[in-house]
C-alpha cells in the first residue's frame, strides 16, 4: 500500500464522514420543522447525540451472543467505507477496481450480515423479528437493484465505475435508463434501512433490530446507517448522474454537490413516505420493478446495438 | 512474499472456520463461521487475479449464509446452542474418512508431476494474440456469451427449474387454496396480502 | 504461491465439508458440509485455471459452474427440508431414511 493511497483513504473516509453527518443533520432538521420544534438547533443534534451515546453505559440482555452482536455493529459502517473505496471523486477513485460495480453490491450486501448479527445477537425477540423483517427486505430490494447496477454497466460497456462516469460526456444516464436510476435510488433506501424502509427497525417491534442496543453500539449501527445511505447517494452521481462533469467547478465540487442534492432528495422523500411495509415491498418489488428493470436493461442493450450511447 | 503471507493466513483461516463450523454449538456461529471460511477462500481467489469470481462468491455467500441462517432458526430444535448437545452420527468413521480423504487428495496433489506454470509472460502473448484484453472477466464474458453459450444456457435452464422446483416444494398453498374449489376467486385469498392492492 | 499449495487447501476444505457431510444429523448442518466441500472444487478450478490453462478462459467457466452448483444444491435443499418438515416434523437425516436401499 503506497502513502498516496492512504491520503486517499483518509481524505474518502473524512468526506464520506461529513456527508454521513450531513445526512442525520438534514434529517433532524426535517424532523424538527414538522414537529414545529426551531430547526437550527437540528444542525447540531447528531453531535449532541454522539455525544450522548458515547458516555451513556452499554447493557447486555442475559444470554445474548455478544461477540456477534459487537461484530455486527462494527461491520456496517466498515461495509459503507468499503462500498466507496471505488467510487471517484472527479477524476480518481480510491482504488478503481475493474468490477467496481461487483465490489460495491458486495459491500452493501454486507448490511444484510451486519443486521442479522444485531438482531440475533441481542437475545431479544424483537431483535429476531427485525432481523428477519431485514432480510425480507433484503429479498425484495435485491434482485431489481443488481439489474439497475448491470444497467449501467452494460450502457458503459464496463464494470469500472470511472469508466461508467466517463461514458456520460453529452448525455446522463439518469435519461437513458430513468427506471434503474430510480430503481437504484429506492434500493438505497432499502439497504441502508432508511425511512420509508425502516421497519426493520420499526418503533412496532421496540426498534427492531436495535431493541436492545445502548451505548456505543447503538452509535456505531445509527452511524452505519446514515454513511449507508450516504455511500449509495454518492455511488448514483457517477453511475447515473455523469459523475463529477460540470461547468466551472472542477470534478471533485461537482462531484460532491451532486451528492449531497441526492442525499437532500433521499431523506425529504424518507420524511414525507409513509413506510413501506417488506411484505408489501416484495410484491411490488418481483411484479413491477423487477420486470421493468429486465426491460430497461433490454433497452439500453439495444441503445448500444445501435449505437447510441 | 506479501501474498504469500497473505495466502497462508487465509487458507489457514478458510480450513480453521470450516472446521469450527461443525465445532460450535450455536447455529448462527456456525453460519458465520462458514461465512467466514467463504471469505477467506475467496481471498487466494482474488489473489489469482479472478477479481470477478472472487468479488461474486463474497456477494453470493454473504447472502445465501444470511438465508441459512433464518433456515437454522426455523428448524434447529437448539439454534442458540444454549444447551450444548452434540448432533452427530458415526462420528469416528466420518473423521477417519475425511482424514484419509485429505491424505490421499493432498498425497496425488504433492506427488502428480504438473506441468510447467503457464504463467503470465504467455498468458499476455496469448491475449494479445487473441486479440482481447489480458482482463480475464472479459475474457470469461467473452467466452460465455461465443463458445461456451450452451453452457450459459444449461446453468440458465437448471436455476430457472430450480426456482420451480423449489416454490413447488416449498409453498404448501396451491391454487385451490388461494383461489377456491372451482378457480373461481377473483383475487387470491393470501394469509398475507401484498402491496399490489389484491 | 504454488499450484501445489492451492491444492492443499482445496483438499482440506473438501476434507472438512466431507467430514460435516459424513458426521452431521441435522440437514441444514449437511448441507454447510456440502458447501465447504464445493468451495474446495472452487478454490481448486481457479488454481488449475491461474497455473495451467491461463490463456483461456474455460477454468473460469468451471468456477461459475461450481457457483451456480451451489446455489441449486441450497435452494433445492431447503425446500425439501420445508417440504418434510411441514409433512412430519423431521429435520434429522435419520428420521428421513423412507429411501435406504
Amino acid at each position: 500500500m503506497t502513502e498516496p493511497m492512504l491520503w486517499k483513504m483518509l481524505l474518502g473516509l473524512i468526506l464520506l464522514g461529513a456527508l454521513g453527518y450531513a445526512t442525520a443533520a438534514w434529517s433532524a432538521v426535517l424532523r424538527a420543522k414538522s414537529s414545529g420544534t426551531p430547526a437550527v438547533a437540528s444542525w447540531s443534534y447528531p453531535g449532541r447525540e454522539t455525544a450522548r451515546l458515547l458516555v451513556r453505559q452499554r447493557t447486555a440482555s442475559p444470554g445474548a451472543d455478544t461477540m456477534l452482536s459487537r461484530i455486527g455493529v462494527v461491520l456496517l459502517p466498515m461495509a459503507a467505507m468499503m462500498a466507496i473505496l471505488v467510487i471517484p471523486l472527479g477524476t480518481n477513485a480510491i482504488t478503481d477496481l475493474s468490477v467496481g460495480v461487483v465490489w460495491f453490491n458486495a459491500m452493501e450486501v454486507l448490511a444484510w450480515a451486519a443486521v442479522w448479527m444485531v438482531g440475533w445477537g441481542s437475545n431479544s425477540v424483537w431483535g429476531l423479528v427485525g432481523a428477519n423483517r431485514f432480510l425480507a427486505q433484503g429479498l425484495a430490494y435485491e434482485l431489481p437493484h443488481m439489474f439497475a447496477l448491470i444497467t449501467a454497466g452494460v450502457g458503459a460497456g464496463s464494470l469500472r465505475v470511472s469508466d461508467i462516469a466517463d461514458h456520460q460526456g453529452h448525455l446522463w444516464f439518469a435519461v437513458y435508463m430513468p427506471v434503474a436510476f430510480v430503481v437504484f435510488l429506492l434500493s438505497g433506501l432499502a439497504f441502508s434501512f432508511s425511512p420509508p424502509f425502516a421497519q426493520a427497525f420499526g418503533a412496532d417491534i421496540a426498534g427492531g433490530a436495535a431493541a436492545q442496543l445502548s451505548g456505543v453500539d447503538r452509535l456505531l449501527l445509527r452511524t452505519g446507517r446514515y454513511l449507508l445511505l450516504a455511500a449509495a447517494a454518492a455511488m448514483s452521481v457517477p453511475l447515473f448522474l455523469g459523475g463529477g462533469a460540470g461547468p466551472l467547478f472542477p470534478g471533485w465540487v461537482w462531484m460532491l454537490l451532486k451528492t449531497l442534492a441526492v442525499l437532500a432528495v433521499l431523506v425529504g422523500a424518507g420524511h414525507r413516505l409513509p413506510g413501506v411495509r417488506m411484505e408489501r415491498f416484495t410484491e411490488i418489488s418481483w411484479l413491477v420493478l423487477l420486470p421493468l428493470t429486465i426491460v430497461q436493461a433490454l433497452a439500453v442493450s439495444i441503445f448500444v446495438l445501435l449505437g447510441w450511447m | 512474499m506479501l501474498e504469500g503471507v497473505i495466502f497462508g493466513i487465509c487458507a489457514l483461516g478458510a480450513v480453521v472456520a470450516g472446521i469450527t463450523v461443525f465445532r460450535v454449538d450455536s447455529m448462527a456461529r456456525a453460519t458465520f463461521a462458514l461465512l467466514a471460511s467463504f471469505l477467506f477462500a475467496a481471498v487466494p481467489i482474488l489473489l489469482l487475479g479472478l477479481s470477478y469470481l472472487g468479488i461474486l462468491v463474497v456477494l453470493m455467500m454473504v447472502m445465501e449464509m444470511l438465508i441459512m441462517a433464518v433456515f437454522m432458526v426455523m428448524y434447529m430444535m437448539n439454534p442458540a446452542g444454549l444447551m450444548p448437545m452434540k448432533m452427530v452420527h458415526n462420528n469416528k468413521a466420518s473423521i477417519g474418512i475425511a482424514v484419509a480423504v485429505f491424505v490421499m487428495l493432498a498425497a496425488g496433489v504433492l506427488l502428480t508431476p504438473w506441468p510447467a506454470a503457464v504463467t503470465a509472460a504467455k498468458t499476455a502473448a496469448a491475449t494479445t494474440a487473441m486479440g482481447t484484453d489480458a482482463d480475464p472477466t472479459l475474457a470469461l464474458g467473452m467466452d460465455l456469451m461465443g463458445p461456451h453459450m450452451l453452457v450459459m444456457i444449461v446453468i440458465g435452464m437448471v436455476l430457472f427449474a430450480t426456482m420451480v422446483a423449489v416454490v413447488v416444494l416449498a409453498t404448501d398453498r396451491g391454487r385451490y387454496e388461494r383461489f377456491g374449489d372451482d378457480l373461481r376467486r377473483r383475487s387470491p385469498d393470501d394469509p398475507v396480502r401484498g402491496g399490489l392492492g389484491r | 504461491m504454488t499450484l501445489q499449495l492451492f491444492l492443499l487447501l482445496a483438499s482440506a476444505l473438501f476434507a472438512t465439508g466431507l467430514y460435516g457431510l459424513l458426521s452431521q444429523q441435522s440437514i441444514v448442518m449437511i448441507l454447510m458440509g456440502l458447501e465447504l466441500a464445493i468451495n474446495g472444487i472452487i478454490v481448486a478450478a481457479a488454481a488449475f485455471w491461474f497455473y495451467l490453462s491461463a490463456d483461456r478462459p474455460d477454468g473460469q467457466v468451471l468456477v461459475l459452474l461450481a457457483i451456480s452448483a451451489m446455489a441449486v444444491e441450497m435452494a433445492m435443499g431447503f425446500a425439501i427440508t420445508t417440504a418434510i418438515f411441514r409433512a412430519r416434523d423431521v429435520d434429522m437425516a435419520d428420521s428421513a431414511s423412507d429411501l435406504v436401499g
